[in-house]
């Protein structure tokens, strides 16, 4: 054990110095990043180039037939994914919507584990997996309902087996958990996959998850994506053990992969898919990937974290990666790249149209859905809300509120 | 099918286990999941021989983790299963507290109606039976508050068995505080009369000059108290609420405007509890029927106290006997 890595065991704290405390956390911080990466399940590099090596062989069989198409397929997806974010990114600015969490470094992670699910798998979101939803083939305007403020959802999760996105930090991987749960005990051969991100893997439930999908055999993937951040506290702060280690302690395989690296995503998560289906239980998958963006719309990253950093993770963009890769390989022509950009540009659009075509709910809204059998207090509280509403009609009807504009 | 079926007497807690049992026979979704209840029948043994029964993969031992309880009772239910989970006591349902005000009261709303969530939590609650901390407590109130749920609470052996049928086939989450004092308690059960709806309001004795309204474990407390006040020549009226969320105001007016006087009695703190939203929608719904201020009878704003201290913090006969007193006196 090196000095360093002793160093991170044991942050020391000499006396009185409060200075030396934050050369030892930056230490430490250099040190978990520069031991994770020799862990990483690799299959193309950052230049483009196929990786054959003993760690990732036995994933690499998972893509072995892969065809030029489907490797364009990939290519746009992650493009149009890119797009759509930019554009909800655009909106939020012009004040379209209320905030936005971007993707914008990890459609790799989202696109490559979200083409891995067969269609009766079903998926448990976070608030941040717009690619995985467009693998699933949600309409990407409905994923801006909530972000715009008019319905707290905007598509119907059976339709596409792919549930609302999740605010609370964590909790649906215990939805993912008990959906599994009940997958085996109907006997179907589908999977689960549940997304969720490094600081979520300090929450209870994601813990409970595991223990409970451990403890049952189920049939779920957790996927989680490690961008490196979890708004302003890094991976760190979280933990003091790669992530993909933690599965270990449950029972169940873990393991990590390049996140910015699509084909490896793929690969590794269909493995992990069919040890769901063949009864093997749960795995855990980290896509170790970086956020290039800010956390959300709302944070500010240039308070905490370096130039430097993002800039060191551009030279890996995902999409950067398999266009050299395609171009080298000569899958492509300048017309694919060109239309492309002419889809991207369409798909802009119509989501910008969309979005301001968007109406407000209904006010009366407000009171659907609550209960699915009813409830007396809703009714009630119904009634005099619609009572309230009406008077406004009376007043203006016998112009006492004329021009009040409500209605 | 049950067997042609007459009455039973019953204690409470067997009555919900003869309803458990009924739900599992009767449809293969539903599945019983919680801590203990599998061999050992729960810690009050209200899943007794469920799991001989109908086996491990139907009545499911859990790991000791609550928000896992309800949180995969919640993707158990999106599956389309319907899980009745049991929080071993009162005071541990917290860790599963944000996946039922977060989670499980909300995804039917969010969904736009497309997803239900049919589970039922069933919270052993209350005091009076000597037990350590957070044993004893009354949290309903914390629920109520809680849109999308339903909370209740049944007072006796037949409406155990029958609410618990009810709440199991209700497409909305139903929190199920059982009155744990009264679990051996015996009573009347008759598996082929269908009662009333779950939310309906009972009267459980006729009467005239005040009204006591109550739930779960303090409606036999309140009858008590009538009995002892008919000796002195008053005649109370009791109402047993058995549901909290949604509440039936109709049926506490319509008795309130008779007996003109009110007193709310539970075991929960009296500061923010379900009294006070009674006093409140009573008073505004019977100002002018009403001869005294509502009264409530209930819990200190304090820790619930060690159990040699429990009879002092709970509503006793006295306690229920001095608030039915100080509204004659108006
Ligand atoms: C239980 C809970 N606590 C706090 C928050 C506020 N919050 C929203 S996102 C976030 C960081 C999440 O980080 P991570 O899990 O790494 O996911 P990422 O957004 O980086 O993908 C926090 C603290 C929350 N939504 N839920």
């Amino acid at each position: 054990m090196t000095v360093e890595s002793t160093a991170a065991r044991k942050p020391r704290r000499s006396a009185g110095s409060k200075a030396g405390t934050t050369g030892t956390e930056r230490t430490t911080r250099t040190t978990a990043r520069k031991a994770a990466e020799p862990e990483l399940v690799q299959l193309l590099t950052p230049e483009g180039k196929r990786v054959k090596n003993a760690k990732n062989a036995e994933y690499a069989k998972y893509v072995a037939g892969i065809t030029p198409e489907e490797l364009r397929g990939l290519y746009r997806d992650m493009v149009l994914t890119r797009r759509f974010d930019a554009e909800a990114t655009a909106l939020q600015r012009q004040g379209e919507l209320g905030l936005w969490a971007s993707l914008l470094g990890q459609e790799a992670a989202q696109i490559g584990s979200g083409r891995a699910l067969r269609d009766d798998d079903y998926v448990f979101p976070t608030y941040r997996e717009h690619g995985v939803a467009w693998c699933r083939g949600v309409d990407p305007t409905n994923l801006l309902g909530m972000f715009r403020g008019v319905n707290n959802g905007g598509w119907d999760p059976n339709g596409n087996n792919f549930h609302l996105y999740t605010i609370v930090i964590g909790s649906q991987t215990l939805h993912a958990t008990g959906y599994a749960m009940g997958v085996a005990k109907d006997g179907a051969d589908s999977a689960v996959i549940a997304y969720f991100g490094d600081g979520a893997s300090s929450q209870g439930d994601v813990a409970e998850s595991f223990t409970f999908s451990a403890v049952y055999n189920a049939p779920v993937v957790f996927f989680c994506q490690n961008n490196q951040w979890a708004i302003s506290e890094p991976t760190e702060k979280q933990t003091r053990v790669p992530l993909y280690q933690r599965a270990q302690g449950y029972g169940f395989p873990g393991v990590r992969v390049d996140g910015n690296d699509v084909l490896a995503c793929l690969a590794v998560t269909r493995w992990a898919l069919d040890r769901a289906r063949d009864g093997e239980g749960p795995t855990l998958v980290e896509a170790y990937t970086y956020r290039m963006g800010a956390h959300t719309t709302s944070d500010d990253p240039t308070k905490y974290r370096a130039d430097e950093e993002r800039e060191a993770w551009e030279a890996k963009d995902p999409i950067l990666r398999l266009r050299r890769h395609l171009e080298a390989s000569n899958h492509t022509d300048e017309g694919f790249f060109a239309e492309l950009e002419a889809e991207s540009e369409a798909l802009g659009r119509r989501v910008r149209e969309a979005v301001r075509a968007m109406p407000d709910p209904d006010r009366f809204a407000i009171f659907e859905h609550v209960y699915a059998d009813g409830h007396a207090l809703v009714d009630e509280e119904r009634a005099q809300f619609a009572a309230y509403q009406a008077s406004f009609a009376t007043e203006a009807e016998s112009g006492f509120a004329a021009g009040s504009g409500d209605n | 099918m049950a067997e042609t079926v007459t009455s039973k007497n019953l204690a409470l807690a067997k009555a919900i286990n003869e309803s458990l049992r009924r739900a599992l026979e009767e449809d293969p979704k539903v599945l019983i999941m919680g801590e203990d209840v599998g061999k050992l029948g729960g810690v009050f043994r209200v899943t007794d021989g469920l799991q001989k029964d109908f086996g491990e993969s139907r009545v499911i031992d859990t790991p000791l983790a609550e928000s896992g309880i309800v949180g995969t009772a919640i993707g158990l239910a999106l599956r389309g299963y319907r899980p009745v989970v049991e929080i071993q006591f009162d005071g541990f349902v917290f860790p599963a507290y944000d996946q039922i005000v977060t989670q499980l009261a909300k995804m039917h709303a969010r969904s736009l109606g497309k997803v239900k969530l049919p589970v039922v939590v069933r919270i052993p609650y209350g005091g009076g039976i000597g037990a350590v901390e957070h044993h004893s407590e009354s949290p309903e109130a914390l629920f109520a508050h809680v849109s999308g749920l339903k909370i209740v609470s049944p007072s006796n052996a037949s409406d155990a068995y029958w609410m618990m049928q009810q709440a199991i086939q209700s497409d909305d989450p139903v929190i199920f505080f059982e009155p744990k004092r009264r679990y051996w308690d015996k009573g009347e059960v008759n598996p082929e009369a269908i009662p009333g709806p779950l939310h309906r309001a009972q009267v459980v004795r006729e009467g005239t000059d005040l009204t006591l309204v109550a739930y779960g474990p303090m409606v036999k407390l309140c009858q008590e108290v009538a009995a002892a006040a008919a000796e002195e020549g008053k005649n109370l009226e009791i109402l047993d609420l058995r549901s909290v969320s949604p509440l039936d105001f109709d049926a506490i007016q319509t008795s309130v405007e008779k007996t003109r006087r009110l007193v709310v009695v539970h075991e929960a703190p009296v500061f923010f509890g379900s009294g006070a939203e009674i006093a409140a929608r009573i008073t505004e719904r019977c100002f002018y029927h009403l001869e005294a201020p509502v009264l409530r009878v209930g819990g200190y704003h304090a820790p619930y106290p060690p159990a040699r201290l429990e009879e002092e913090y709970l509503p006793g006969l006295d306690r229920v006997l001095d608030a039915v007193d100080r509204a004659l006196a108006y």
